[in-house]
């Protein structure tokens, strides 16, 4: 098979500082490995939910949340690998039409935590045109700054669900690690929303 | 045979389910469909306070039921034991974040089962959910499925715990393959 996603030149930090810049009170989930320390890189912020394992339930952390709190605009950021792991939930996704949930897929076409393997997405299967089919309300490819700043513009509409892949240089920029303690993200999340801990 | 009441009673015990959940302020159910959830399913589409999700495999749930909790609501998760397996992973965002978990598990593989291709995770669903961190509880006649999932769903949403109630097969019944 050959590899057919490659000489994209978005940096993943640049693409999500972009995409987070004056953020406001968008809830943010990602996806345990890069996409996390991308997000923490962008500065860490009570409104962050970073998952460090369950790999594949980002969008429906996002599902979930969008759901349960539909007047708030939630944003997942992952990576095409930890997508892929939970593909079926795009459909489940579809199905529920959230209209206040945005999923950015930072695409490098690589599982990049673990050396660099060439993924599913990195041979030719397009997550946006998948995410298309299934009936999601907009969805794009995103391969130029111009396409990032119009995506983040696109949070605050909460007019249907979206996603968008973010085609991104394969590299591994230093790890900003988020926290790791899983019980104190969760109850600073909720808190921010005005929930107390049990 | 049976009488009126017993069949009354043989009935019930499937909407107690949905009756339990509401009186425990849960705002989404999260399902893979099975015969003896079949119930709570019709009736948590038909209520409009009720978000109710059709899953492609049951590990969504386990996402879905952390996000909506991040987000301040309940819910519960629906599934055969089969899915249970396909939960294991994913199990590990409870322990680590204790977020409350509130999982009916309808059993297969667990009395007199005709398809043997059930029984392995069927006899292992109970053991794989404890190793998990889950603490699990079961129902075989209809008159203990309210008060089970009742202490389930406060040990639950009480405790930031997950907790399993498992509906063996002698309550629901024997699944007739040929009619």
């Amino acid at each position: 098979m050959g590899q057919v996603s490659a000489n994209h030149t978005l940096c993943r930090r640049e693409v999500v500082k972009a995409l987070l810049a004056d953020r406001k009170d968008v809830l943010v989930v990602t996806g345990l490995g890069s996409a996390s320390y991308d997000v923490m890189a962008a500065g860490d912020d009570d409104l962050n939910y970073y998952l460090w394992a369950a790999m594949g339930s980002a969008i429906t952390v996002g599902l979930g949340l969008a759901n349960a709190q539909p007047n708030k605009s939630v944003v997942v950021v992952t990576g095409d690998g930890e997508l892929l792991m939970g593909f079926g939930a795009l459909a489940t996704v579809a199905l529920q039409k959230p209209a206040n949930l945005t999923i950015a897929v930072l695409d490098n076409g690589h599982f990049g935590e673990t050396g660099m393997q060439v993924s599913h997405a990195g041979f030719g299967i397009s997550l946006d045109q998948v995410a298309k089919t299934c009936g999601f309300s907009w969805t794009d490819e995103i391969r130029d700054m111009e396409g990032v700043h119009s995506l983040r513009e696109r949070f605050a509409t909460r007019d249907g669900v979206k996603l968008a892949t973010i085609k991104i240089k394969a590299e591994n920029p230093p790890r900003v690690l988020p926290p790791r303690d899983g019980h104190f993200i969760k109850n600073r999340f909720r808190a921010a929303l005005g929930f107390n801990p049990i | 045979m049976s009488t009126e009441a017993e069949q009354t009673v043989g009935q019930d015990w499937q909407e107690d389910v949905f009756r339990v959940l509401k009186a425990h302020d849960v705002k989404h159910v999260v399902f893979v469909p099975d015969a003896g959830h079949s119930a709570a399913i019709r009736m948590s589409y038909a209520d409009p306070d009720i978000k109710a999700v059709v899953l492609t495999t049951e590990e969504e749930g386990i996402g879905y039921l952390a996000g909506a909790w991040l987000g301040g609501e309940r819910g519960a998760l629906l599934m055969q034991s089969s899915g249970v397996g396909n939960c294991i992973n994913t199990l590990a965002l409870q322990v680590c974040a204790g977020f409350p978990l509130l999982m009916v598990v309808t059993m297969r593989g667990d009395w007199a089962e005709f398809n043997a291709w059930q029984n392995p995770m069927g006899q292992a669903t109970e053991a794989s959910l404890n190793l998990m961190k889950v603490m699990t509880w079961r129902a075989d006649v209809p008159q203990e499925v309210a008060p089970l999932l009742h202490g389930a769903a406060t040990m639950a949403f009480n405790g930031d715990s997950s907790c399993a109630l498992l509906l063996g097969q002698r309550l629901i019944g024997e699944k007739k393959w040929v009619k």
